[in-house]
């Protein structure tokens, strides 16, 4: 297991290797010149070639990558073209908030579409399964910005229950302003990847219900209640967590538009910024640490395996 | 029916409704099995051998299935008339069940352990000498130190570290005794086995069996065994009931239906046997299939397939009568040539009589025996007869 844990995490190198390269290779070839946008259409050209030399725009851009990738290695993904800092201070700043807002949303996704697809799979085709089904169609396709956006609309606006926008409130800290904050916007992300869960769970758990060892449980005197929640859903987890890993990397793309939409002051708000102003060593260090945290909870994912099923073993043959 | 049945069922009638059909699984089941003895439930696939079985606990799939008639009752007790919950006290108490599949019936992500303790937390209260309730970790402690009794008792080698073990780590014929060991750690008056052995492979079976039926003496269960195989009800059962088509066809004990088989289906098994002592080309074929249990015939649901079929056969149902005690039938055939022939038995018995007075009589005697003998050609016939049966 442990062997197993430290091979996997040697893996990601490769992987986030790749994702360094067409992370850089895309904003290279998007056209537009960092170099005018930042110096304003009315510079010189020597201006711009000099500002150029500064940045090491005027090296081959495998040089260019080798650069970079260099100094990412020393933990420095560069300096903001905008901001003026360094991309590793401006990364560590928001992080926090980005990971609350994901890890809220994936509990919340996690624990209501289990729920609900267990109470589906033992009512089939009952009226509460075809409701819940409904809705999870509904919210499945809902555009998470869109959903945002009505979120904000009734219970901000027009209800005033929760606060529109921003993690606090101004001059208040303390996690319960956070979390009157966070109801919006992880209920607006969670409820695309809570539909496919609970319709995963759905199916998962009908065909475990119909296995022998099921019967065998309700022969010996174990309630329903029981047999659903402990002996059916261990057994059902595993594709459950599968999909839970992926819609992960869904839930962190929705969470680059959502941070823009609620004012969230996180990695994806920061992304978008570097999109806006051509800020690439920003953008490059913002989507790499995303698709690190993505690497990493499908990780998690793969390691859960084990503990739920006995007959999935880490080990070499 | 029985004084002394432990378990009586009475007309059940257990019907699958699917889209329009109703299915028929299970149609009119009556049958009783006394304390500790075996009852073997025989029939082919589809006939309602494991949905009889399944209804006894009632844990046929609902929907489809439903139980609309009938009665089920354990020590007198009615189990139809119980509630969920208290149906739950019974399963795997009272009454528990092993099944065919020993490879798929244990959950595989629990130690065999935890499965069979799991039948102990539920259904024994472990109280200390004033009644009070054990605590908790006293608890888990007796429980497992039962659990390792049983699987000792199963005969599964080292059972203190195997019950660590996850089932994908046992072959089935272990398996098979973790379900057991699991059906009997609480000592019920009844197992249903679902044709506990049809999945192993052939040593295995022999030790299975022989297993199951040591462990019945030790704790005086009855067996309800459902198999089709009339090899394993030779070995095992005190009494068997046939049944086709969701009927019972025939009930006798287990040698009086090996050597009168009454119903023209039972006859066509018992024909079907291969036998090591005879030298045989080809087994005996039952011509046809068993009908559809959503479209059975009017008649007598063997009607189609019978080699001894009269019209009054596809007309009506025949009942399951009583001819002497313990053996009944389910056919209109059998069980008139039975009457016949034992109202000739009355006669025959008459003859006898007149026999034994005449000779008592002296010379009186040879008159009435020539007399009885002149008037008795139709009673050797009878006689004939009779031996023929």
């Amino acid at each position: 297991m442990l062997r197993y844990a430290i091979k996997r995490v040697l893996q990601l190198i490769p992987i986030l290797i790749g994702v360094s390269m067409l992370v850089f290779l895309i904003m290279q070839l998007t056209p537009g010149d960092p170099a005018k946008l930042i110096l304003g259409p009315r510079a010189s050209q020597e201006t711009l070639e000099a500002y150029r030399r500064e940045l090491g725009l005027h090296l081959p851009i495998w040089q260019q990558y080798l650069n970079w990738i260099g100094n990412v290695l020393r933990g420095n993904l560069g300096n903001s073209l905008h901001f003026k800092k360094p991309v590793t201070d401006l990364i560590m700043e928001r992080l926090a908030a980005t990971l609350i807002l994901s890890i809220a949303s994936m509990i919340l996704a996690t624990v209501f579409g289990v729920v609900t697809g267990v109470i589906s799979a033992t009512k089939q085709y009952s009226l509460a399964d075809r409701t819940m089904m409904t809705l999870a169609l509904i919210g499945f396709c809902l555009p998470v910005f869109w959903f945002g956006l009505l979120l904000q609309f009734v219970f901000s606006i027009r209800l005033g229950w929760f606060p529109a926008s921003g993690i606090n409130s101004p001059g208040v800290t303390g996690w319960q302003d956070m979390a009157w904050h966070l109801v919006l916007p992880s209920i607006a992300l969670a409820v695309g990847a809570m539909a496919t869960i609970a319709r995963m769970t759905r199916s998962s758990m009908l065909e475990v219900i119909r296995q022998d060892y099921i019967r065998t449980a309700r022969a010996k005197g174990v309630s329903w209640r029981e047999i659903s929640y402990n002996h059916a859903l261990r057994n059902a987890l595993i594709p459950v967590v599968t999909v839970v890993g992926s819609q992960f990397g869904y839930l962190l793309s929705g969470q680059i538009l959502l941070e823009v939409v609620f004012n969230w002051p996180g990695l994806g708000q920061l992304m978008v910024n570097g999109i806006m102003y051509r800020d690439f060593p920003l953008v490059q260090g913002t989507v790499l640490v995303v698709a690190a945290m993505y690497v990493v909870v499908n990780l998690i994912v793969d390691l859960l395996y084990g503990f739920l099923d006995p007959r999935i073993k880490y080990e070499e043959n | 029916m029985d004084d002394q049945a432990l378990l009586s069922v009475e007309g059940l009638k257990t019907y699958f409704f699917i889209d329009k059909d109703v299915y028929r699984a299970v149609d009119d089941v009556s049958f009783t099995i006394r304390p500790k003895r075996t009852l073997a439930l025989v029939g082919e696939s589809g006939s309602g051998k494991s949905v009889s079985a399944s209804s006894i606990l009632q844990i046929v799939p609902d929907p489809p299935g439903k139980i609309v008639a009938g009665t089920i009752r354990l020590e007198g007790e009615n189990l139809l008339d119980k509630t969920e919950n208290q149906m739950r006290k019974i399963r795997g108490k009272k009454i528990s069940m092993i099944f065919q599949e020993p490879m798929t019936s244990l959950n595989p992500v629990f130690k065999i352990g935890k499965q069979i303790e799991e039948a102990i937390l539920l259904h024994q209260d472990f109280v200390d000498a004033s009644g009070k309730k054990l605590p908790k970790r006293e608890v888990k402690k007796l429980a497992r130190q039962q659990t390792i009794d049983m699987l000792a008792a199963v005969g599964i080698p080292n059972p203190a570290q195997r019950i660590n073990d996850y089932p994908h780590q046992l072959s089935g014929g272990m398996r098979q005794r973790v379900m057991i060991a699991m059906a009997l750690v609480c000592h019920p008056k009844l197992i249903i086995a679902d044709e506990p052995t049809s999945a192993l492979d052939v040593t295995v079976q022999a030790q299975i069996r022989k297993l199951l039926r040591k462990l019945q003496d030790e704790f005086d269960t009855a067996v309800l065994l459902i198999t089709h195989d009339l090899g394993v009800v030779a070995e095992n059962a005190h009494d068997v009931a046939v049944m086709y088509g969701g009927q019972i066809v025939e009930i006798a004990p287990v040698d009086e239906i090996f050597a009168r088989p009454l119903h023209p289906y039972t006859q066509g098994l018992m024909l079907s046997i291969p036998r090591i002592d005879k030298d045989e080309q080809k087994l005996y074929v039952i011509e046809g299939t068993v009908p559809n249990p959503a479209y059975f015939p009017p008649g007598c649901r063997f009607a189609l397939r019978c080699p001894k079929a009269q019209p009054r056969c596809h007309a009506a149902i025949p009942e399951l009568v009583y001819l002497t005690g313990d053996h009944a039938v389910r056919c209109f055939i059998a069980q008139e040539k039975y009457w016949t022939v034992s109202e000739s038995l009355v006669r025959e018995s008459a003859v006898v009589e007149v026999v034994e007075e005449g000779l008592d009589g002296g010379s009186e005697a040879v008159e009435v025996l020539n007399e009885a003998l002149d008037g008795g050609s139709e009673a050797v016939e009878v006689i004939e007869e009779v031996l023929d049966v």
